[in-house]
This record gives C-alpha cells, sequence and structure tokens, in this order.
C-alpha cells in the first residue's frame, strides 16, 4: 500500500481526536445518544484509519492483537460479572439496582459498567476481523 | 436518493464503485435516520455501514480482483423473486399504522411504561440506553456475545499468523528482513 504524506498528516490530526470521540461517546452514552457499541466501533475506526494512513505495522505495534484477543473476552466478562455481582448482593441477575444503596446509583454503575464491557468487546472484536483481513493481504 | 444509489448499485459492474455506492448507501440511510430521531441507530449505521465494513469490503476486494464476473445464467428467477417479495412488503404497508401516529400499537405497549418509569427507576436522561443496557439487559448480553462469537469465528477462519513483535521471526519475513528494517527506519 502506497503512502499519501498528505493522507498520513491528517490522519495523524485526526486520530486522538476520533479516539477522544469514541471515550466521549462512551463515557457519555447515559446522557447523550451513544453507548458501548457506537463507542466501540468509533474506536475501531480510530485506529483502522490509523492503519491505513500510516501502515498496518504501526497500528498493530499501538494496539497488538495479542492485547486484544484477552480483551475480546473481557468485554463480555464484564457485562456477565456485573450480573453475578447484582446476583451476590442478593438480586436478580442484570438487575443493577442492588449494586449501591440507592437504587438509582446501583442502575448508574451497572449500566456504566455493563457499557463499558460491551465498547470493549466491540471495538477489539472490530479490530481483529480488520487485523485478520489485512494480514490476509501480503 | 436512497432508490437512485441503491439503482446505480445494481447497474454498475466495477465492485469497487459498488462498493463506494454502498457506503455513500449507508451514509444516505444515517441520516434518514437523523430525521427520524434516531440519532443511536444513526451513528451506528454511519460508523458501521459507511466506516468500517466498506473498509472490511475493500480489503476484500484487494485480494479478489475488482471485476464482477459475468453470469450466463437466466435472471427471470431471481427478478420474480424480488418483485414478489417486494409487492407483499408494499402492500403490507398499507396496514400500518400512519407515521407518529400516537394510537399505532407499538406505542400503545411497553412504550408507555418505559416513557413514565423510566426517569424515577433509571434516572438516566438517555432512555434508548437504559432501555438497552437495563430493562433489555440480557438481549444486549446476547448481543455481545454475538459480536465475540463472531470475533471468535472470524479469527478461527482467517487467524492471524504474524503478530507485530514477533513479524521478523516468521519464515515469510524471514527470506527479507531488509524490507522491514527500512520501513521502520
Amino acid at each position: 500500500m502506497d503512502k499519501d504524506e498528505i493522507i498520513g498528516v491528517i490522519a495523524k490530526l485526526l486520530f486522538p481526536f476520533i479516539l477522544l470521540f469514541a471515550l466521549y461517546v462512551q463515557f457519555h452514552g447515559d446522557f447523550g445518544p451513544g453507548g458501548g457499541f457506537q463507542a466501540g466501533v468509533i474506536f475501531a475506526a480510530g485506529i483502522i484509519l490509523y492503519a491505513l494512513a500510516v501502515g498496518l505495522e504501526h497500528a498493530m505495534a499501538l494496539v497488538p492483537p495479542a492485547l486484544l484477543r484477552p480483551l475480546m473476552a473481557i468485554g463480555v466478562l464484564i457485562y456477565g460479572g456485573v450480573g453475578l455481582l447484582g446476583m451476590l448482593r442478593g438480586g436478580h441477575y442484570l438487575n443493577y439496582s442492588v449494586l449501591a444503596h440507592d437504587p438509582l446509583h446501583g442502575q448508574h454503575y451497572g449500566i456504566l459498567f455493563v457499557e463499558l464491557g460491551v465498547g470493549i468487546t466491540v471495538a477489539s472484536v472490530m479490530l481483529m476481523i480488520f487485523y485478520a483481513f489485512m494480514a490476509r493481504l501480503d | 436518493m436512497l432508490v437512485a444509489t441503491a439503482t446505480a448499485a445494481l447497474w454498475i459492474r466495477s465492485l469497487f464503485a459498488v462498493t463506494m455506492l454502498f457506503s455513500i448507501y449507508s451514509l444516505l440511510a444515517a441520516s434518514l435516520f437523523i430525521t427520524l430521531d434516531a440519532v443511536d441507530v444513526a451513528f451506528t449505521e454511519a460508523a458501521v455501514g459507511a466506516g468500517i465494513s466498506t473498509v472490511l469490503v475493500l480489503t476484500t476486494l484487494a485480494r479478489t480482483g475488482y471485476r464482477q464476473r459475468l453470469r450466463a445464467q437466466s435472471v427471470a428467477l431471481p427478478m420474480t423473486v424480488v418483485i414478489v417479495t417486494g409487492a407483499v412488503l408494499i402492500w403490507g404497508t398499507a396496514d400500518m399504522p400512519r407515521f407518529g401516529d400516537p394510537l399505532a400499537p407499538v406505542h400503545q405497549h411497553v412504550a408507555p411504561r418505559y416513557i413514565e418509569d423510566s426517569p424515577h427507576e433509571i434516572g438516566m436522561p438517555n432512555m434508548v440506553t437504559s432501555i438497552l443496557a437495563s430493562y433489555r439487559g440480557f438481549d444486549t448480553l446476547g448481543e455481545t456475545a454475538v459480536i465475540f462469537t463472531a470475533g471468535v469465528g472470524v479469527l478461527a477462519l482467517l487467524g492471524i499468523r504474524r503478530r507485530a513483535p514477533t513479524r521478523a521471526q516468521s519464515p515469510e519475513d524471514a527470506s527479507r528482513p531488509s524490507e522491514s528494517e527500512s520501513e521502520h527506519g
């Protein structure tokens, strides 16, 4: 893949803002539009832009596949773990109201962590699929 | 515009152009969702449909080639199936309630309960998030598991044989080590 300098510079400029926006969508998802899925996809898209513009090996050095492989599972485990935590505290599975003294706060924490789990899984799976496709090219 | 893009995608034989047209189609669909006030869906459509899936299709095309092979078979049977299905779907919309009708069944079932109770049960301004993550927590857990399974499936089929740190050790790269050295230099 031949690399255009202008595209590389612009992509490097945009790259941190895309990641920042992804984090904003992730953690602001309970107030504004967005949530774990959208944030994960935007995060992955940011890294993919970096990989396409700067080079796949640089992106792989930044986010190595060996790191993504466990993260794929960790996201799902966080989600399930929050559900189990609710059970340990005497509620139903995935009932967040028992996570804190105030049910509203419990719901808030529950949704925050569940969305985090979704975000981690989505971002790492999307990147993994992209890496797998790109690895087939050369 | 959606129809025009879709029709163009059907006629053009260059798969590269078709991929771009589908990307534009997704972007148009995303703006359609915004006008319907479904911002969360528009977000997803723009990022997944117009962004990531386009990149994935392009990488596939780079491997398989850009030209569509002409098929000798007749198009009569698929054409009939598509036209009949489309006609049935359009006929079905005649029975649907008018768009935005407050008396439509979809607004009478669980939606009022969510709208009335979620502010003091969940306390989140974005009701979409509270429904997805709390009321429908099991569904979302299932969706996350589906995505995880998809990732595992792709890895099992394609795999990533070479990791970035161990690139130089793999047999293909070992034969031409000077190339990867100069890239970093």
